[in-house]
């Protein structure tokens, strides 16, 4: 039996693709095998681990839990490709995860990076109890939860800086905690 | 894994969606927010033959408030209920259930109503719908009828709704006056089903006494477990309710079972000390919602 399948047009970081699918392409093998849009990481397929997080119509949604026939009803996706700005400047996020070492192996990041771009929309600023509540649905097994945390939380006050300019500007300016910086014992 | 094959159909109108519902027969299921459904085919524990996606029918996307309760959409995501300050103050159950629920993420594409109808004896709306003795508005080929929560859930993942139907909305009745609920549970992390949880609504008269009180147990029972406390706690002002008679009338009738997350004998122990946070919790709001809107401390020493 050859598999019926379905034209959908899918807008995935403002860029319309049609692409033919069988009903069961899950979303998260769409974005990956049918667009070549790898950043979006697969795990467990059930919901738990979270890898698979992208922002559809702006909200965060497991897209191993949605088929693309049915995503393709939706305005807009964005995937951690396309986080960052016009100019290919880093998402405040991305720029938190780097400053905070809030990766290691990296497999789990595009997951938490679209689940707190699409958080901090809402929560523009957490506190550290509500931050940690925010990315509790996101396994990371090797950089551990603490600088995950920071990092929404440094996050928030990059993105601050970005929308609001003014005096939360200071916040970016401000020296980062870094173990080795400027000089002092070599 | 990956779903096995089948043909999907997303309708635009209720009634075409009804329509190829029932020519699916038996292969058939409604596909909603796909947050169960999806995770069970994906691990090949269902395998449909048709799916009918009812994300494009209109009007189902509603909270609808009035006095008497709140009437919840099949398209609501358990987030917009839970966002709905309206819905909140009216039945305070849903959003302290909603918090529960999964995580934000899940609750972003999951629906209530679906949730309700996939019929989790795990589950926390089914609880509160049987709690508040809510109902579920349901349409099939001969019309649409409304099912009582009490006949509504018949076994674990199992429901008094026909072949071919489709829940409409869900009908969650405002407590009465005097009356103040909670739902505490105990998960093993956080956003995992619980291995115990009770939700629990207290009603107290003029004088701060209890008149009625109820629980609903998930997780240690076939079915969302409702347990009368009248027994145990009415006429006694909270602070000296017996709650420990309460816990006694739930291990009574509760029927928890062994599996990898806990022992029945732990869920059991759960049960007895979840009977009586929620309890205390659920009288503490009573007295608040007693005490009334204003400036007020709670407490019965502050009422006299
Ligand atoms: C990681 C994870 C953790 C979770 N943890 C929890 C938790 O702690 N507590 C909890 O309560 N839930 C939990 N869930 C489940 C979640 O709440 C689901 O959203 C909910 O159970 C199902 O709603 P849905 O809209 O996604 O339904 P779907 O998955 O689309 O459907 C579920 C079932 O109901 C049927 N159905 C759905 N809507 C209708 C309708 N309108 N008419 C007829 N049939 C219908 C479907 O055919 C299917 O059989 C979790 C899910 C995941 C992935
Ligand atoms: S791959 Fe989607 S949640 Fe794990
Ligand atoms: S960075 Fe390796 S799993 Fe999170």
């Amino acid at each position: 039996m050859t598999e019926e399948l379905h034209e959908i047009r899918l807008r995935v970081n403002g860029i319309v693709h049609t692409v033919s699918v069988p009903a069961r392409r899950l979303l998260s093998d769409c974005l990956r095998h049918d667009l070549g849009l790898t950043g979006t990481h697969v795990g467990c397929e059930h919901g738990v681990c979270g890898a698979c997080t992208v922002l559809v119509d702006g909200r965060p949604m497991r897209s191993c839990l949605m088929f693309a026939v049915s995503a393709a009803q939706h305005e807009d996706i964005t995937t951690v490709e396309g986080l960052a700005g016009p100019g290919g400047e880093p998402h405040p996020v991305q720029r938190a995860f780097a400053e905070c070492h809030a990766l290691q192996c990296g497999f789990c990041t595009p997951g938490f990076l679209t689940l707190i771009a699409g958080y901090l929309e809402d929560n523009p600023d957490p506190s550290e109890e509500e931050a940690r509540e925010a990315v509790s649905g996101n396994l990371c097994r090797c950089t551990g939860y603490q600088n995950i945390v920071s990092a929404v939380q440094r996050a928030a006050e990059l993105r601050t800086a970005e929308v609001v300019g003014g005096p939360a500007r200071a916040a970016e300016e401000a020296p980062a905690p870094q173990p080795h910086s400027e000089g002092g014992h070599q | 894994m990956k779903p096995s094959a089948f043909t999907y159909h997303a309708p635009t109108s209720l009634d075409d969606a009804v329509r190829v519902l029932a020519e699916a027969g038996p292969d058939g299921k409604v596909l909603a927010g796909g947050q169960s459904l999806i995770p069970m085919m994906n691990m090949r524990l269902a395998a449909p033959a048709v799916l009918v996606d009812i994300n494009r029918l209109p009007g189902l996307d509603t909270v609808r408030v009035d006095t008497g309760g709140v009437r919840v959409g099949a398209l609501v995501r358990h987030t917009d209920l839970e966002d709905d300050a309206q819905a909140a103050r009216t039945v305070p159950l849903l959003r302290q259930g909603l918090r529960l629920v999964a995580h934000p993420v899940i609750r972003n594409r999951g629906t209530t109503v679906g949730s309700i109808v996939h019929a989790d004896p795990s589950a926390e709306m089914p609880a509160v719908l049987a709690l508040l003795g809510g109902s579920m508005e349901v349409r099939g080929p001969s019309g649409t009828r409304s099912v009582g929560a009490a006949d509504f859930f018949t076994g674990p993942l199992e429901t008094g709704m026909a072949e071919g139907e489709i829940a409409v909305s869900a009908y969650f009745p405002r407590p009465a006056p005097g009356s103040g609920t909670a739902f505490v549970e105990i998960a093993r992390r956080s956003g995992d089903y619980a291995m115990c949880g009770v939700a629990a609504v207290v009603t107290l008269d003029a004088d701060l006494r209890i008149t009625a009180a109820r629980c609903c147990y998930i997780s240690v029972a076939p079915v969302p477990l409702v347990v009368d406390m009248a027994e145990a706690v009415v006429g006694a002002v909270p602070a000296s309710a017996d709650l420990s008679a309460a816990a006694d009338l739930a291990a009574d009738r509760i029927e928890p079972e062994d599996d990898i997350h806990a022992s029945a004998d732990y869920r059991a122990h759960l049960a007895r000390v979840l009977t009586e946070r929620a309890l205390a919790e659920a009288a503490e709001a009573a007295l608040r919602e007693t005490a009334g809107p204003g400036p007020h401390t709670t407490g019965i020493g502050a009422m006299r």
